[in-house]
């Protein structure tokens, strides 16, 4: 698997998705390829996807360390550990001063998998992004 | 120290600016040739072991042939014996005995390879075990390299961009924004086939003479006529 490939995919869908959603891919350069992948309606919170030698992840970015309430800060690493768990297929993770959710699949996953992967992570998003608004700024 | 701990202590580090490696690409070049090393080692002593499983066979059938010879020489000298030739039974005694010295030596070689198979089988399912835990570590690490590299290409994507990153509640709210916009549009289109639908559905009524009909000057006229009559 690799990112030209689910791209390929993704833009090919169209508005036939099982999950009803279009998808537009944009590849990033970098050191590594990382592809951005929005989802109409929801360009705000776009999805990256990078492929590693033995895993597919793939990342939503929720928000930064300045938009946290500091007072909330400790109740809301608790809250994050308690929904770990019940969040379907996706977790949350720190980057640099970024907190985010993201999804991990086996390098042998479908594009199927993946769009799914893909669909049910932005739901979480913004999911997550409404349950917690109350610890953030 | 866990590579969990290794990573984690090297990002409490300060190593967390953008694009500064967290994990130096001359180490990892030098762990995934150790990890080379390992397997090639691996694919060795499978090789030895094949050899040795192939001796401690050889030697297995050996003692079992010397076995069954001593029985049946045992049982020569007993014929010997009854027939009366004590002379023809100690040369076939002479004859057990060096087989038995045989039997010793192969016995001892067998013994020897039973236990070296074992050792290295022993040798080889830890080597595997530890190779694939080089492969997990190596796997964190290259993850870690990549995810970090990742954010940069997105950061200074972000940046070129110049798009203004938004707070986590206005993304929310816009997008939020755009589905009530979308519900909205497609209730309104809902609305407007309905209306259209209604609308043709009456005009077929009214062809047909269903339902109420338009008052014509000669329903009036007759009205008229039906009050002054």
């Amino acid at each position: 698997m690799n990112i030209h490939k689910i791209a390929q995919y993704l833009n090919d869908l169209g508005d036939n998705s099982d999950t009803g959603h279009s998808f537009d891919c944009q590849p990033i350069a970098g050191e590594v390829d990382v592809l951005q992948i929005s989802i109409l309606g929801r360009e705000e919170l776009p999805i990256f996807v990078s492929v590693t030698d033995d895993q597919i992840l793939c990342i939503t970015y929720l928000w930064g360390e300045d938009e946290v309430v500091s007072e909330k800060r400790t109740e809301m690493f608790e809250t994050m550990l308690e929904m770990n768990i019940p969040m379907p297929l996706s977790s949350f993770a720190k980057i640099g001063d970024k907190y985010s959710i993201f999804g991990a699949l086996a390098i042998s996953s479908s594009v199927e998998e993946i769009e799914h992967e893909l669909t049910v992570l932005s739901d979480n998003a913004l999911d997550v992004i409404d349950d917690f608004s109350e610890f953030l700024v | 120290m866990s590579i969990f701990k290794k990573i984690f202590t090297a990002i409490k580090g300060g190593a967390n600016e953008v694009g500064e490696a967290i994990v130096d690409a001359n180490s990892t070049r030098i762990f995934e040739q150790e990890i080379r090393d390992a397997e090639n080692h691996l694919t060795k002593a499978k090789r030895d072991l094949t050899d040795v499983m192939a001796k401690q066979m050889q030697a297995s059938r050996e003692v079992e042939r010397i076995t069954k010879d001593i029985a049946s020489h045992e049982d020569y000298a007993g014929q010997a014996l009854s027939k009366g030739d004590e002379a023809l039974a100690m040369e076939i005694a002479e004859k057990i005995a060096s087989l038995d010295t045989e039997l010793t030596t192969q016995q001892g070689s067998l013994d020897s390879f039973t236990t070296s198979v074992e050792r290295l089988k022993e040798l080889i399912k830890k080597s595997e075990r530890q190779v694939a835990d080089y492969k997990r570590q190596l796997s964190v690490v290259k993850t870690t390299d990549s995810v970090q590299k990742a954010t940069a290409a997105i950061t200074d994507n972000f940046v070129s961009g110049n798009s203004k990153l938004l707070s986590a509640k206005d993304s929310l709210e816009r997008i939020k924004q755009k589905q009530q916009n979308f519900d909205d549009r497609l209730k309104a289109s809902e609305q407007l086939q309905a209306e259209s639908g209604d609308a043709s559905l009456e005009a077929k009524l009214k062809a047909a003479g269903i339902g109420d009909q338009a008052s014509s000057a000669n329903s009036v006229l007759d009205r008229i006529k039906a009050k002054q009559g």
